[in-house]
């Protein structure tokens, strides 16, 4: 064990953890508001990526112009879903809510298929692609801007919670529905509101960790199930454990590569996933009286 | 009920007989042999989410535990098939044991992304597992199985086999729905608390129709492992799991035959829609095998948004209300010859000049 080592598998978690620390965000909010996990919150990830390589790398539009595009894209795709397969639902049932939002992410996975293609997408770093040197480990700057914007949507998400009104008739619907509605709360456009951000949320994610992945179409199952277990192993409607969750998910897996074997590494995240589910389905931050409430 | 069902049941039989006779084309027997194999998971799979009401989009493991012990076994120990594939079950239901027991006290979406989860892991194993699996590569040379001293060499011969389980695994279904363990599973599915009131094991019932669906699932892995000679880890991503999901949904969740259609459908969609693509080319549009997720997808989504009891409920309770159309306008009609003065009752057989609109209560 080097030290260096594991500097240098610390970088590597962190980079990714923030994105399953966003994409848990995501989860979040749309479970705060509607009571479902939404299964195609992965491809909200692969979509941002992809339209943002078609803007940068095709279009050769300027980097920030196409940022915002994209994040407009995602968000004009969460208010599609929520509208046309969401809200037009008369009697939801669990189960059926669960097969619309793995039937949205077929088509979701099926469409970027035709449109991008098969193949996995280059994009250029943000700044620079060399590497900083930090005590002997490296970083990419890349790295930094994914920390970075990860620090900003965190604290724009604290001022829209707190500060707007908006944000605070999410609350009110995430804390009680019908005493919200009874306040003159519109619930179902906060249903919107919350597909629309959690989309915005999964776009940035997709657009931060394109250039050090290279996004494809088939990848969003995979980002969404580690998004899934960092807002389950930091309590489920916790945006601040999902925070530390998904970074803790990011670092554990990338130690688990680095000292176990890299070719199980998409399975410490899962087996860490169940592990929760199975042992504490509140989350390491979940209040165990509360969340005795939820439905698990 | 048993009357309806063995209707169903010896139409079934008769089509199977019938079928390689009409169809000699091996590559479409071939298309029905993978139609059956898929049934058969769908089946398990049906009795658990539609009857129980738990739901699982992980059933592609356990068809892949299948397909990999027949396959391992086999081709690398030796065994002969069947030892195999009953080892290989063994397997399967040690891991949905497992797996059960834990899982199966979770709800809805905890459910739904534990099994989804479990399938992940799965196939990153055999993918990774090289020395065990042969990962990426996958197994060859897995034989045939014989049945009484006949090779199952042949497509016809092994397409009897595999629908003649497939008629099994339908009989012993129906028979376990109209049981007592069948009652108490969809008591479970109603409310698990009321269940439990009335001294039903839910826990143990719940994770006995998982064990089930599992065997159910990990046969049909072996079969297609023997059918096939050879797997690889592609086939058994978490997206078949979906599909297997699809099937079911699509189909109907609440009714064994719901998951048989759908099973049919889906598997004999993508031969469906190469054949037509000829005639979609005429139209300009250039149809490839490609488009076939985005299809399943939007099948999903259609009858998930507009039938969400499945094509087979929807497609009877269409039939029911041409059926009833024709019931009442034959009423209707003798009413008129007797002379009967119209009650003016709004219900009754006397509606039965109101558009379709006005019958819905019959698809019930």
């Amino acid at each position: 064990m080097n030290l260096i080592d594991i500097i240098q598998f610390l970088f590597m978690g962190i980079q990714r953890g923030c994105i399953y620390a966003m994409v848990a965000m995501g989860f979040n909010m749309i479970y705060n508001a509607t009571g479902i996990i939404n299964l195609a919150q992965g491809e909200f990830v692969v979509l941002g990526g992809l339209m943002m390589v078609s803007l940068t790398m095709t279009l050769h539009l300027p980097m920030v112009l196409a940022f915002v595009l994209t994040v407009f894209f995602g968000v004009a795709a969460g208010i599609l879903m929520e509208r046309l397969t969401i809200n037009p639902v008369k009697q939801p049932t669990v189960l059926r809510l669960v097969i619309i939002t793995v039937a949205v992410s077929i088509i979701t996975k099926g469409g970027a298929m035709i449109f991008w293609g098969k193949g996995s997408h280059y994009m250029d770093h943000f700044s620079s692609a060399e590497p900083l040197d930090f005590y002997g480990a490296t970083i990419l700057p890349q790295t930094l801007w994914i920390i970075g914007i990860l620090l900003l949507v965190v604290a724009a998400y604290i001022f829209f919670f707190n500060f707007t009104m908006a944000g605070k008739c999410m609350r009110a619907c995430a804390i009680n529905r019908d005493a919200a509605r009874l306040a003159g709360i519109d619930d179902r456009k906060m249903v919107m509101l919350s597909f629309a951000l959690s989309a915005g949320i999964g776009a940035i994610a997709g657009i931060i960790i394109t250039p050090v992945i290279q996004m494809d179409y088939g990848r969003g199952a995979m980002l969404g199930l580690k998004g899934f277990g960092a807002a389950v192993l930091g309590g489920l409607g916790n945006s601040t454990g999902a925070v530390v969750a998904g970074i803790l998910l990011g670092v554990l897996e990338a130690l688990g590569a680095g000292y176990i074997s890299s070719h199980y590494m998409d399975a410490i995240a899962l087996v860490i996933l169940l592990f929760v589910l199975f042992v504490r389905p509140s989350g390491i931050f979940g209040n165990s009286e509360a969340m005795r409430l939820k439905e698990f | 009920m048993i009357g309806k069902n063995s209707v169903g049941l010896i139409i079934l039989i008769l089509s199977v007989i019938i079928s390689p006779h009409i169809i000699t084309n091996d590559y479409y027997l071939g298309s029905l042999i993978f139609t059956g194999l898929n049934i058969l998971v769908c089946i398990g799979l049906c009795l658990l989410m539609g009857y129980a009401g738990q739901i699982s989009i992980g059933h592609g493991a356990f068809v892949a535990i299948g397909a990999y012990g027949a396959g391992i076994l086999t081709a690398n120990y030796g065994w002969s098939p069947w030892p195999a594939m009953g080892c290989s079950m063994l397997m399967a239901v040690f891991v949905a044991v497992i797996l059960g027991i834990p899982a199966l006290r979770l709800k809805g979406h905890y459910l739904a992304m534990a099994t989804l989860g479990f399938a992940s892991i799965v196939h990153v194993v055999s993918v990774a597992a090289v020395d065990v699996t042969g990962g990426p590569s996958g197994i060859i040379n897995i034989p045939r199985p014989d049945l009484f001293g006949y090779l199952l060499d042949t497509d016809t011969r092994y397409f009897y086999f595999v629908w003649a389980v497939v008629i099994i695994g339908v009989y012993f279904a129906f028979n376990l729905i109209d049981s007592r363990v069948g009652r108490g599973l969809r008591a479970l599915h109603g409310s698990e608390d009321a269940a439990a009131s009335l001294g039903i094991p839910v826990t143990w019932y719940k994770v006995q129709v998982f064990i089930l669906s599992a065997v159910y699932a990990s046969f049909s892995g072996s079969l297609y492992a023997c059918y096939v000679n050879y797997i690889d880890p592609g086939p058994f991503d978490v997206s078949y799991s979906v599909l297997l999901i699809t099937m079911v949904a699509v189909g109907g969740l609440h009714n064994i035959w719901g998951a048989l259609t759908g099973a049919v459908v889906l598997s004999l969609l993508p031969e469906f829609l190469s054949f037509i693509s000829d005639y979609l080319r005429l139209f300009g549009i250039r149809y490839q095998q490609d488009y076939n997720t985005l299809v399943y997808g939007m099948i999903l989504l259609f009858i998930m948004l507009f039938l969400p009891e499945g094509i087979f409920s929807g497609l009877r309770g269409l039939l029911d209300r041409i059926f009833s159309v024709f019931k009442k306008s034959g009423q209707a009609s003798l009413e008129r010859e007797s002379a009967v003065p119209s009650s003016g009752q709004s219900s009754g057989p006397s509606s039965a000049g109101k558009p379709l609109g006005g019958l819905s209560g019959h698809d019930q």
